[in-house]
């Protein structure tokens, strides 16, 4: 925020940006968790070793798996609805990794659904190592995108190469760089989830993986700054000026978390864990304020119609008073993952068929 | 010479006139995408049928169980949301695919409307994330929420389902009536200027576009849900819970079929009056014509109308109450803003008879029902109807889309810009279609096993858990099973 209120006007596009970033963080915290556990799902191992780590982390993004296709929904609707000419510009140009991107989804989301439901120890199988897959394979197309963004490759008219346009240090670097961090965000999340429901074993395995997978992200984002003041300039210039205050709390908040998980309570790593993720995120955008691609075009320059940014205002304060609400109820009720079901009230809808049902048996 | 032809040929200059770097492989790509987002759509639109309208036949079966201490009618609740919840996250993958298509396949429409009609997605997206998590609640009320209350949870899903399928159809609206932008200045210039988002989403299609599509949802998914009953009590699996999911479904699709024809009317009449090109080929009105006949199947071959029944003035009468009124032919537009008519018009057709069809066969059993009080479900050729009736309902709602977007071509928004301007430059959609293909196909083959899957375990006397679910932990009680399953032995 300190950045966008440095430049001395906050303009209606400058707004309709920092919703837009609202969703791009929301997606990075919950859909990031969400790709990180498939991540974990893939190395959990056999059917017989993995199982409890699998139920686990079933239970743990089934009630909000669904909501992060919303963040991704709302991120490109917004994207294309205040800023039409930059996101033709983005798509055309980051074609390619759309693409895979896209595919990841699909399989992602639909493997994880038909899992769940499957009859038989084969198809749950199948079902899961596409889920494991894609879960990986997606957030790797997403963080090369961020990358080509960053290192301001992507022309307005969006006539680049398909490949070359991705296929760079930048690129490359935000790919493993979100792999990573989704891993490891998965791996907080998990161990403290499994340490509150009481598998003391699940949460010790679970803090061992987020530990080696915090020093591994930690060590990437050190290499990441030389890669960045070479390859990504602009971007490199604004994460030392208007975006440092967010990466040193980025960095605080990690080393908060690994501290905790050291300690043994995961459940504690949770909330810096997320700052440090939302933290990184908000300070990328700062970093390359005011441009919303990179050397190519600014917020104000490639904002739409002002009518049409106010309807995405309104729209935005609507989604929050309706839906917010029931979200956090349905959350409620699913115990937020919790393994444990609980037993059902006596005047529940469940309790009625059971008493129904007939008594032959 | 009309204003309309003026219109399209200002337009075409244009359009001719700006696309400089694109490619030679254009219009070959342009095949493709085309057929890509066709299929990406139809296959899509069959689950958002299920969004939409399967949360109010879980309500009927729902309020029937806890007023009548109906075990049965709750079961039949129960597992109907669970096989919701499998369809609605097939549906959420295919939907936010669409979403990247809209941009990856069309920029040129994205770039240059996008903040003309991106609105209306915003909207669609908030009723679907409302959607998505009443659907969580009420799965996750079975045990956790007083009875009336967990019933009443259904009511907020069915609602947003309805929002969302007014704002998704704003836009394919604005694509066939284009508002909300200054028309005229973007016609001689290429700039959009003016932008009225809400007036772009309340367009002269708008309203009769939503009036026929909502009942459509009700429709396919009533007809789709007696029919997987109906293939049951054939099989012989003929207890009550079959019995009453079929009347269920039924009733549903018989309270929307009549309402679809009527609604089907009026969007033929805006379409006539706000597209008459489209109209000309739904009609297969090849000159402008004034007392235009009723025209009874048939092509144009080689120029000529084939093989159709004509009644003098007919179509001029029904659609003007006039005999002799004069409507727009084809030929009021050069050739190449023409749309290929025998794909509208075999559509439109096709839409009508499956239509008619389904409509005789709702009054077939509300008319049984009526005397005998109850359907005709002893009734062999009444149960193979129904069979059959859920895909016809499926195949004719994408006859309908068939005929309203085939009609518009070559607009990717009429008289505005051409679907080839719209296109994207880069290569390899044909791969892309072939993959999307394969993926789709098999998505579809992994539903439907894994919804047979449930449906055997559920048999079994199982409760296997749904995707948005809690994790089942104890077994619901077995229920009758006469026949060993065919399907999935």
């Amino acid at each position: 925020m300190t950045a966008l209120f440095a430049a001395g006007t906050f303009t209606l596009p400058n707004a309709v940006v920092a919703i837009l970033w609202i969703g791009v963080v929301a997606y990075a915290v919950f859909g990031g968790a969400d790709f990180g556990s498939g991540f974990w799902d893939f190395l959990a191992g056999t059917p017989e070793k993995g199982a409890a780590a699998r139920k686990r982390i079933d239970a743990s993004i089934g009630p909000v798996w669904e909501a992060n296709h919303v963040w991704l929904i709302f991120v490109l609707v917004y994207l294309w609805t205040a800023f039409p000419t930059a996101f033709a510009a983005l798509v055309t140009a980051t074609f390619v990794p759309l693409i895979g991107a896209a595919v990841g989804i699909i399989l992602r989301g639909a493997a994880f659904a038909l899992r769940k439901s499957s009859g038989s120890l084969r198809q749950a199988r199948f079902f899961g190592i596409t889920f494991a897959l894609s879960s990986v394979v997606t957030p790797f197309f997403f963080g090369a995108i961020a990358g080509a963004v960053a290192s301001g490759r992507v022309p307005l008219d969006g006539q680049t190469d398909a490949w070359s346009v991705w296929l760079t240090p930048t690129s490359m670097l935000g790919g493993v760089l979100a792999v990573g961090v989704c891993a490891w965000l998965a791996g907080v999340f998990l161990a403290a989830d499994a340490h509150r429901d009481g598998q003391p074993e699940l949460a010790k395995s679970f803090t061992t993986r987020a530990l080696v997978t915090g020093v591994v992200v930690g060590a990437i984002s050190l290499v990441g700054i030389v890669i960045l003041e070479t390859d990504a300039p602009t971007l490199a210039d604004g994460l030392e000026r208007s975006g440092a205050p967010f990466v040193i709390v980025s960095g605080l908040g990690g080393l908060a978390a690994m501290w905790f998980l050291r300690q043994g309570e995961p459940g504690r790593a949770r909330v810096p864990a997320a700052i440090a993720v939302v933290a990184i995120v908000v300070g990328w955008g700062a970093g390359q304020y005011p441009w919303i691609l990179v050397d190519t075009i600014e917020i104000d320059e490639a904002a739409g119609a002002r009518s049409t940014l106010w309807g995405l205002i309104i729209a935005f304060v609507f989604a929050g008073t309706v839906a917010v609400p029931p979200l956090i109820w349905m959350l409620r009720l699913s115990g937020v993952g919790s393994l444990s079901v609980g037993e059902a009230r006596p005047d529940s809808s469940y309790a009625k068929l059971k008493a129904l049902a007939p008594d032959d048996t | 010479m009309s204003s309309l032809a003026l219109v399209s040929s200002l337009s075409l200059d244009i359009s001719v006139s700006l696309p400089d770097s694109t490619p030679v492989f254009a219009n070959e790509n342009l095949i493709y995408a085309r057929w890509l987002m066709a299929f990406s759509l139809g296959f899509h639109i069959v689950l958002s049928c299920f969004g939409v309208a399967f949360p109010a036949l879980i309500y009927l079966a729902h309020r029937r169980g806890l007023k009548h201490d109906d075990h049965d009618a709750l079961m039949l609740a129960r597992r109907w949301a669970k096989a919701a919840a499998v369809l609605f996250a097939i549906g959420a993958v295919s939907g936010t695919l669409l979403s990247f298509e809209m941009g990856l396949l069309w920029p040129g429409l994205m770039g240059t409307f996008g903040d003309v009609i991106g609105l209306a997605f915003a909207l669609e997206g908030i009723f679907f994330f409302l959607e998505a998590i009443f659907l969580g609640v009420y799965l996750y009320g079975w045990r956790g929420l007083p009875a009336k209350l967990h019933l009443l949870t259904l009511v907020p899903i069915a609602v947003s389902g309805v929002f969302g399928t007014f704002f998704i159809l704003t836009v394919n609206a604005w694509m066939n009536s284009p508002a909300g932008f200054d028309i005229e200045h973007f016609q001689q210039t290429g700039e959009v200027i003016d932008i009225d988002p809400w007036a772009a989403m309340f367009n002269q299609s708008t309203l009769p576009q939503f009036l026929h599509m909502l009942p459509a949802t009700y429709l396919v998914t009533g007809f789709l849900v007696a029919s997987v009953y109906a293939v049951g009590i054939l099989r012989g699996r003929d207890d009550r819970l079959h019995r009453l999911g079929l009347t269920i479904g039924f009733a549903v699709a018989a309270v929307a079929a009549p309402i679809q024809i009527v609604t089907g009317d009026l969007a033929a009449r805006n379409v006539a009056e706000n597209q008459p090109i489209k109209f000309a080929a739904m009609e297969l009105i090849e000159e402008t014509t004034t007392g235009v006949p009723f025209t009874i199947g048939g092509l144009i071959i080689d120029g000529e109308k084939v093989g159709a029944i004509e009644i003098p003035n007919g179509t001029s009468l029904l659609q003007d109450f006039d005999p002799n009124s004069t409507m727009e032919g084809l030929d009021s537009v050069p050739e190449e803003l023409q749309p290929p008519v025998n794909v509208v018009r075999i559509a439109f057709q096709l839409m009508i008879v499956i239509g008619m069809g389904l409509l005789t066969l709702v009054v077939w059993g509300a008319f049984v029902r009526w005397r005998k009080g109850d359907l005709p479900l002893s009734n062999k050729w009444f149960l193979r109807a129904l069979v059959v009736a859920g895909p016809a309902s499926v195949l004719a709602m994408e006859a309908g889309w068939t005929t309203t977007e085939v009609g518009r071509q070559p607009w990717i928004a009429r008289d505005v810009m051409l679907v080839a301007d719209a296109v994207t430059t880069r290569e390899g959609i044909a791969g892309l279609l072939i993959g999307l293909i394969v993926l789709y196909s098999g998505l579809a083959s992994a539903s439907i096993i894994v919804l047979k899957a449930m449906s055997a375990r559920w048999r079994r006397g199982e409760d296997p858990p749904a995707p948005y679910g809690p994790m089942p932990l104890e077994i619901d009680e077995p229920e009758a099973d006469p026949e060993p399953d065919l399907v999935d032995a």
